[in-house]
């Protein structure tokens, strides 16, 4: 095993970049390109402010990812916990010094970038998890004590972003970190009890939450409750997909984006947009395009050797499934309108920097998929 | 370090939990994709309905009015051309902003402005509002010169009513004004058409041919944002224009028998013996519709409004007055009809010191000295009311409101042309019992004999009389929308195919009932002729009563009866005093009457004239009637004319 671990040091840079899993990279590139259009046709055509600075992050970020990709696993590894406290930490300022926009306090102003530490969350609660649980006995992992800490974990982001609110990203954090504990391997039961716990607490969870998150919910089971206010987005949204039709209604040629019946389309709605313009066709081969993406990253976490790699790209694929899922479930009135980017494709520095940070933790994964970790 | 076994059993854990979850995640996936399915390919067509929905908006352009002409084919409302500016509500940032700048340039008042906001509250965010309505050149063309800093203030030119004729017509025609709730709600086309400052009509033909006139709104379709801005027009279809509606009012005759109304309270009507067509229906005072349209003001509406002589009402139709002596020709044409009646029967009026008694009740003539031995063809000549009181008593209440009733009386005879018309009484036993609930004096039908009393009559309705005693007694209907269907020919035809049945036709024909078009009304025609007979004498004789009005040329002799209508009782001191009647306070003065028909050897015209607290008929009425029928009949060779070539043309 130490001759192993040796191993990769030994990889030259030329090893290194042969090992780039080259398919990721493309698929990465096909849906940032079609991201591009898409917001493109957010400002009618026009090349301004929103694809400009969306084509910026996406080039940055895209070469951010390459380069992270050559960090090595260990790294991570070694500061995973450091990386979840940071994060932690940057919430709490978010709670103290954070920039406010839309009655809502998400953002750390870094002059170049408004940080939306949430975000970067939803990587650091996976990281940390598969750090957590990479030396784990299957034993241990049932046991009650071992239990707590993740809890612990996992509830106080959610908590902290829940309160700025932010329930979309809240419920990505804790769908991702839940997906690394069940794949880690503990018991269903808990699941099954939790969702249970859920279900029956339900009505004392809507109780606490705020009245436009209560209207929301309320909104998804009937849109036409009130369909200029809450009701709105859903309504208008599920005509711009409906209207598309199959083959769509061509490039910029979506009229419920063009003449701005659709609200949020550079961001939570982006998905709705490109439906409307290129059909059932085109929402289907995006989401096959995320389909393989998610089927990339999971097939690193088979090739790989460590634990923490395999927790941490099984993790993150099924994150991915979670994001994806539950923006397109979102826009196509499946789910109550939580707030959740789609990756990649939304406008939203934060979250292009998140993902792409994630690819590269999976990238890197996938570099030294031959390292074991060692323990310190 | 770990053992490899459970290294081993570990990794097993996690591959197995990653299919369970896959096999989850390919449910969640099928349940979008069927999502989408149901969306994108079931529902398509409803949600690009929806989509439609959301980004067209049709906007409303007003529909053109039907124009309204006379006789001749003049035009007497019109469209005229008006300058207006709108206001595109969705267009405008900052409203206030916006309305002071556009009050500086257009001069716009206090009172003007309160009605902009007011109206600005009840309309959409995306609405039209008509900020004025009729700007004049400089004003429209000032503000076409500031218009580029004045976002979604547009200047338009529309169509407008206009009355070229003004005051000569409105009781005829009416007026338009804008269109209230309750005309939105009194008739669909109006709801369907409407479009902010859709002008409606309020009165007369206007308001009764608004289903005609009105007209089909166009539609222009745009291409809108969610915000309600217009991005593109998609489509354009034109408004429409309402039916043209032809009357048969002769708008020269019209204009000068309103004429000879200026600064009377009256009304003079003229009308076609033979086909019914009114060809004047003057109402005085009058008022300009026009002031109307683009919103009376509150002075000027007030002015009309609380005006004492009522210019309001349409006092040829609406106005109900005490036939007074014009009545006479026909109750002596009921009591020879009955037989009731020697003509020959001599009754002598003794003046106001011996007056005709009935149970103790006094009934004076008008005659202060009296007539003298009278006989009904003088008695009618000279109206003397001795006579009538003594003929009426023996014919009854009864008889005389069948012929009353037949001859026009008591009943709307322009039916719904104008909501306003009124029916009249002509009273009966009957009614009297059904109306207050008394039973019948004699007395009453005495004075019944000399048009005072319940009975009420509206001018045209005494206009009608005369027409059908001028005919012959045959039944014409009365119109004034132009109908094609009716001609002069076509009249003297039916009336002669009557004439050679006359035999036939007698039975029950003194009954109370409904006479079908050109049927005859008498029982004897030798009776239509002594009364028309007399009718002549009382205007061409010496003593008659409209002797001074006469004509001598035989083109324009008329015969015709006066009547002076008492409006109050006069009291025994009164009788006594025998004031002139300009010495009487003018809302107790008596109404001045004058029927008649034109010209008396081969009569074709009927009139009537009426004029309010004029004093007696033969030196207020007569003279106007007079000038009235020499216009008509000077005019009468152009109708025919126009006449002949209408048909020539249909």
């Amino acid at each position: 095993m130490l001759t192993e671990r040796l191993n990769t040091s030994k990889y030259t840079f030329f090893d290194k970049l042969l090992a780039l899993d080259f398919f990721l990279i493309f698929i990465v590139i096909l849906i940032g390109g079609i991201s591009v259009f898409a917001i493109h046709s957010t400002e009618g055509g026009e090349f301004s402010y929103y694809t400009k600075n969306h084509l910026i992050r996406l080039v940055s970020f895209f070469a951010m990812f390459l380069f992270l990709s050559f960090v090595k696993i260990n790294f991570w590894y070694r500061n995973a916990y450091l990386f979840y406290f940071i994060c932690l930490f940057s919430l709490l300022i978010v709670l103290f010094f954070g920039v406010t926009a839309n009655n809502s306090t998400r953002w750390i102003n870094l002059y170049f970038l408004n940080l939306q530490p949430s975000e970067l969350m939803k990587i650091a609660i996976i990281v940390c998890f598969a750090r957590y649980y990479h030396r784990m006995q299957s034993s241990d992992i049932q046991s009650y004590r071992f239990l707590l800490i993740p809890i612990i974990l996992l509830v106080l982001p959610c908590y902290l972003v829940i309160t700025q609110p932010d329930l979309g990203t809240s419920i990505l954090i804790a769908g991702s970190g839940i997906v690394v504990i069940w794949i880690a391997g503990l018991n269903i039961k808990y699941f099954i009890y939790s969702s249970l716990l859920l279900l029956v607490s339900f009505p004392f969870i809507v109780s606490i939450l705020k009245p436009y998150q209560k209207a929301r919910i309320l909104t998804f089971f009937n849109p036409d409750r009130d369909p200029l206010g809450a009701g709105y987005q859903i309504i208008q949204s599920k005509i711009a997909i409906g209207s598309g039709g199959f083959f769509g209604k061509g490039y910029l040629k979506g009229t419920q984006s063009y003449l701005e019946f659709l609200p949020e389309k550079h961001t939570d709605f982006i998905f709705t947009l490109f439906s409307e313009e290129f059909g059932f066709l085109g929402s289907i081969t995006l989401m096959l395009l995320y389909i393989l993406l998610i089927s990339r990253v999971i097939s690193i976490g088979f090739s790989v050797r460590s634990f923490f790699a395999k927790l941490y790209c099984f993790g993150f694929a099924s994150a991915i499934f979670l994001y994806v899922f539950v923006n397109i479930a979102m826009v196509v009135g499946l789910l109550p309108i939580v707030g959740a980017p789609l990756p990649i494709m939304s406008y939203g520095g934060s979250s292009m920097l998140s993902i792409m940070l994630g690819l590269s933790i999976a990238m890197s994964c996938k570099i030294y998929s031959q390292d074991q970790i060692s323990h310190y | 370090m770990q053992s490899r076994s459970t290294n081993v059993q570990k990794g097993r854990i996690i591959s197995r939990r990653l299919f369970m979850l896959a096999a989850a995640k390919i449910l969640f996936l099928a349940g979008i994709t069927s999502r989408l399915y149901n969306l994108q390919i079931s529902d398509r067509e409803k949600y690009e309905v929806l989509a439609d929905k959301n980004r067209i908006r049709e906007w409303k352009t007003p529909p053109q009015r039907g124009l309204i002409t006379d006789f001749y084919n003049k035009i007497l409302a019109d469209n005229d051309r008006v300058f207006q500016v709108h206001l595109s509500l969705d267009e405008i940032q900052e409203f206030d902003k916006t309305l002071f700048r556009l009050r500086n340039i257009i001069n716009l008042s206090n009172n003007e402005i309160r009605k902009i906001y007011k109206t600005k509250a009840k309309l959409k965010p995306w609405d039209t509002l008509v900020a004025s309505d009729n700007l004049n050149w400089s004003q429209f063309s000032k503000l076409n010169l500031y218009l580029h800093e004045l976002e979604g203030v547009k200047p338009v030119v529309s169509s407008s009513r206009y009355y070229p004729y003004g005051s000569s017509l409105v009781h005829v025609v009416g007026y338009v004004g804008e269109a209230s709730i309750k005309d939105i709600e009194r008739m669909d086309a109006i709801k369907e058409n409407l479009v902010p400052g859709l002008k409606v009509g309020k009165s007369g033909i206007e308001y009764s041919n608004e289903k005609n006139l009105i007209g089909k709104y166009g539609i222009k379709r745009y291409e809108v944002n969610s915000s309600g801005k217009r991005i593109s027009q998609l489509e354009h279809i034109k408004e429409s224009k309402g039916t043209e509606i032809k009357l048969t009012v002769d708008l020269e005759v019209q204009k000068f028998a309103q004429n000879l109304l200026k600064g009377k309270a009256g009304s003079i009507c003229a009308m076609d013996i033979y086909t019914g067509q009114i060809i004047a229906m003057a109402s005085s005072p009058t008022y300009d519709p026009n002031k109307f349209t683009h919103g009376i003001g509150h002075k000027d509406w007030e002015e009309i409004r609380d005006n004492p002589l009522k210019p309001l009402v349409n006092k040829s139709i609406a106005g109900l007055y005490s036939p007074g002596s014009t009545l006479k020709p026909l109750v002596a044409l009921a009591a020879l009809e009955f037989g009731t009646i020697d003509p020959e029967k001599t009754i002598k009026c003794k003046g106001h010191k011996n007056p005709y008694e009935l149970y103790g009740v006094k009934y004076h003539c008008w005659k202060k000295q009296g007539h003298g031995f009278m006989k009904l063809r003088n008695a009618i000549k000279q109206s003397c009311d001795i006579y009538f009181y003594e003929m009426a008593r023996i014919l009854g209440v009864d008889k005389l409101s069948i012929i009353a009733k037949r001859y026009g009386l008591g009943s709307n005879i322009l039916k719904n042309v104008y909501f306003d018309e009124k029916k009249g009484v002509v009273p009966n036993t009957e009614w009297k019992k059904n109306a207050l609930g008394k039973s019948w004096y004699l007395g009453e039908t005495v004075i019944n004999g000399i048009g005072q009393g319940y009975i009420q009559t509206t001018p045209l309705q005494l206009c009608l009389m005369t027409a059908q005693i001028a005919n012959g007694g045959y039944k014409i209907k009365p119109h004034i929308l132009f109908d094609k269907n009716i001609s002069f020919e076509n009249a003297k035809l039916e009336i002669t195919n009557q004439l050679k049945n006359n035999s036939l036709l007698n039975n029950h024909i003194l009954e109370d009932r409904e006479f079908q078009l050109y049927e005859k009304l008498y029982n004897r025609p030798e009776n239509i002729d002594f009364v028309k007979d007399a009718m002549f004498g009382s205007t061409n004789e010496q003593y008659g009563t409209s002797f001074k009005s006469r004509f001598d040329d035989l083109k324009y002799q008329f015969a015709g009866k006066t009547g002076t209508s008492q409006v109050k009782r006069i009291t025994d001191e009164e009788r006594e005093l025998d004031l002139k009647q300009s010495q009487i306070e003018y809302k107790n003065r008596d109404h001045a009457l004058y029927v008649a028909f034109a010209p008396y050897k081969e009569p074709r015209y009927s009139i009537s004239v009426l004029v309010e607290h004029g004093g007696s008929g033969s030196k207020a009425a007569a003279p106007l009637a007079s000038k009235l029928i020499k216009k008509i009949i000077d005019r009468h060779k152009l109708r025919e004319q126009t006449r002949k070539a209408n048909i020539t043309l249909a």
